[in-house]
């Protein structure tokens, strides 16, 4: 533990300049930061999906993920709603809105690989990076496991390995990262039977999306999900129904994740630069404050001191010219008594 | 000679020593079971829920609980309440041991502890809150344990070192106090990213306000309770001067309470206001939210007023005692109870029994360390050898 003040120092203003240096950039483009201008996309048309799995199995061989308890083509496993885990990067699940019944929407779920991801500003590892190439990856080697990024993403995605003792990682899909750098589809969409699932450059993927929306607009809502959720998304989904009636959150605003604290990372130089000037300030005054209060105490005393002094004095002289007058009426007494003494001893003579 | 052994054993199987024993034992099996068979084995802690009461209580309450450090050293040595000045020792000494157990609590927590200083030394993640609360946590262990090194060196006779570290109070305190205004806030400051799961009645961008002021108040209570509790157990240890300024502490320390109370009860309110959250207190978390804020918060800000008024010290600490529970309320509420406020009740967590065992095991573990230290180092009075600085 023996850190020293310079590198805390170094931290705090990295900290604060990290902050600072991210408004500046804002502000000189005076527009927002929306990804990587080449990243790639992947659009999730939520009305095309038939929920056969296929991009479940997918998921799970190119991403070398253990076999599930239920096979692939079970689909009664659709009927429970289920969320990311460790085991499962991306899952379908379906819905019956009281709008479309009997029909059932089926949606798939993995991460969204946000343009600005709540999970990478949450993580004090950066394990977290987005990459040019769209993806949100996850570096095992550094990550230390404290699940803040759990807590942190909006969507509910990232899970964790808690039945392993030494090696316990944060799992999610990693938009086949690998496979894309490689020139390859993701698996998922490689395997979509229904083309469902869309890839290519963000900026083309919302021109579709748009495209869509305008030649049919009974089919969709008019909505691309993702667009600007928490700032923009890599993953993108249309539907016919109302996000929130699938499973989706309507609520969570176009506010990037690291806009959330950026305010409260601002407050660190604010507190490093000004509490010290200003509790020393505190700290002289109670000072000064108690050498005055000190010196009034001191004066005081002498004071009292000086008093006590004189008044004993005063004393003294009043004693001593008591003792005086009390010294001369003794002596004229005992004079007295002597001459009386003599008198009566000349009377006893006589007689 | 084997009579006088005899005789020290009984001594020390009473019955605390016992439970104390026993709990110690259970939480040894459980730190082996958490370490061989993983964070799964002992706890209830989900993809859902990464945080439990290893985070809500340990980490949360623990760092609010153990502020009295900061809060008494700052106001005897920064704002000159020098009479307080037998209250910073017993202070120091629970809040270094307090925040050194919180670091031993995360151990359990977090997936690989050993890699806990990969985020000074490997890479930093500035963009973080959580590393600012481990950054300021660290150092602020470092001060702690400066501070309360004098303690230490005058029970060994080491006056040379003792000099050098009394010498940099002031230095020690103010740094401590940018350090305690900075982790303290941020621990508030970690939900800020997450708001679309803790609910709004709680949710708000003063978190980190919120935080820092009731771990003043959190402090100021703490000192309070101890000393009520070191009164109990510990008074044959005090000299006269802790003695005397005991019930001196207690009303100016009750009084700063009341105060801060009376404030953050306001910037509550405020932050309601701001963010027009009145109509969430009609529902059931809405009671739930105004049981915290007029029970826990507006009555012992009363309480605390009226036992000043009245110089009725035992009014006072009984307020510290519920204060306390109304801090660990809130931290609860924040990291646990209206965390997640959005999912169906099936996915809310609720701790493992092994997990609150090892909360309990390592509160013991403090406790037991306090009263080892007491009973051996000048911290309930002055060293005969030393007046006070
Ligand atoms: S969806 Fe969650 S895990 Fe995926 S990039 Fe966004 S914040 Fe991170
Ligand atoms: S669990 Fe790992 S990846 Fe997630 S925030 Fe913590 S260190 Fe970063
Ligand atoms: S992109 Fe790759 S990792 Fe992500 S869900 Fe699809 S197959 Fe799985």
């Amino acid at each position: 533990m023996s850190l020293t003040r310079r590198r805390f120092l170094g931290w705090m203003g990295a900290a604060g300049a990290g902050t600072l240096v991210g408004r500046q950039a804002e502000a000189a483009a005076n527009v927002h930061f929306t990804g990587y201008p080449d990243s790639f996309a992947v659009l999730h048309d939520i009305t095309l999906c038939v929920g056969c799995r296929s991009c479940e199995a997918a998921c799970n061989t190119v991403n070398e993920l253990p076999p599930p308890n239920r096979p692939f083509k079970d689909l009664t496993v659709l009927d429970q709603h289920r969320r990311t885990t460790s085991k499962t990067y991306t899952v379908v699940n379906r819905f019956q809105p009281a709008s479309q019944a009997p029909k059932s929407i089926f949606v798939k779920k993995q991460c969204n690989h946000c343009l600005e991801p709540a999970c990478a500003s949450a993580c004090f590892v950066r394990a977290f990076k987005k990459s040019p190439e769209g993806a949100v990856t996850y570096d095992p080697t550094v990550c230390v496991g404290c699940r803040y990024c759990m807590v942190a993403c909006p969507f509910e995605i990232p899970a964790y390995e808690y039945e392993k003792a030494l090696d316990p990682k944060v799992m999610k899909c990693t938009m086949c990262h690998p496979r894309v750098k490689n020139g390859q589809l993701p698996g998922c969409v490689q395997a979509c039977p229904k083309e469902a699932l869309t890839f290519g450059k963000r900026k083309d993927i919302l021109n579709i999306a748009r495209e869509r929306i305008h030649k049919y607009p009974q089919r969709y809502i008019d909505h691309i999900y993702g667009e600007s959720e928490m700032g923009g998304t890599s993953w993108l989904y249309l539907s016919s129904v109302p996000f929130s009636q699938i499973g989706m959150r309507e609520d969570l605003g176009t506010t990037p994740a690291p806009e959330l604290t950026s305010g409260a990372l601002g407050a660190v130089p604010i507190v490093v630069g000004l509490w010290p000037v200003l509790l020393t300030g505190i700290y002289a005054i109670t000072q000064r404050k108690e050498k005055v209060s000190a010196e009034e105490q001191r004066l005081a005393v002498s004071q009292a001191v000086e008093h006590a002094r004189q008044s004993a004095e005063l004393d003294m002289v009043r004693a001593m010219e008591k003792a005086e007058k009390d010294k001369e009426t003794a002596i004229k007494q005992a004079v007295k008594k002597a001459m009386d003494e003599a008198v009566k001893a000349q009377q006893e003579v006589k007689a | 000679m084997s009579d006088e052994k005899s005789l020290s054993v009984n001594k020390a199987l009473t019955p605390f020593n016992m439970v104390a024993g026993i709990i110690l034992l259970i939480g040894m099996v459980i730190t082996i079971l958490r370490f061989t068979g993983g964070l799964a084995a002992v706890s209830n802690l989900t993809d859902d829920n990464p945080w439990g009461i290893w985070i809500g209580f340990d980490l949360l309450c623990g760092v609010a609980l153990a502020a009295g450090g900061y809060v008494t050293s700052a106001a005897v040595y920064i704002f000159g309440l020098k009479r307080y000045h037998s209250a910073v020792r017993p202070a120091i000494l629970t809040g270094f041991l307090g925040y050194a157990l919180v670091v031993f609590a995360l151990h359990y927590d977090v997936g690989r502890p050993w890699r806990l200083p990969y985020p000074f030394i490997v890479q930093q993640g500035t963009t973080s809150l959580l590393f600012e609360v481990g950054a300021c946590v660290a150092l602020y262990l470092t001060v702690l344990f400066i501070e309360f090194t004098p303690a230490v060196m005058e029970w060994l006779g080491l006056k040379r070192a003792r000099t050098i570290v009394v010498r940099l109070t002031m230095l020690l305190t103010i740094f401590g106090v940018v350090l305690s205004t900075l982790h303290q806030s941020s621990l508030g400051a970690l939900y800020l990213i997450a708001p679309s799961k803790l609910h709004p009645l709680w949710y708000s961008t003063y978190l980190p306000v919120y935080f820092f002021v009731s771990s003043i108040i959190a402090g100021l209570s703490m000192v309070l309770f101890e000393s009520t509790l070191s009164h109990h157990y510990f008074s044959h240890k005090m000299d006269k001067t802790h003695l005397a300024e005991a019930d001196n502490v207690t009303l100016g320390f009750g009084k700063a309470a009341s105060l801060v109370l009376a404030g953050y009860f306001t910037i509550k309110i405020i932050g309601i206001a701001i963010a027009d959250n009145w109509h969430y207190l009609t529902t059931g978390y809405g009671a739930w939210f105004l049981l915290e804020l007029l029970g826990f918060v507006a009555l012992p800000c009363l309480m605390y007023a009226v036992g000043v008024r009245d110089r009725n010290v035992k009014l006072i600490r009984w307020t510290a005692g519920w204060t306390i529970l109304g801090i660990v309320l809130n931290r609860l509420n924040i990291s646990l109870i209206a965390f997640n406020w959005q999912l169906p009740s099936s996915q809310r967590y609720v701790p493992h029994w092994m997990e609150i065992m090892v909360s309990v095991f390592i509160v013991t573990i403090g406790i037991l360390i306090f009263r080892f230290i007491v009973t051996r180092m000048p911290i309930m009075y002055e060293h005969p050898d030393y007046h006070s600085h």
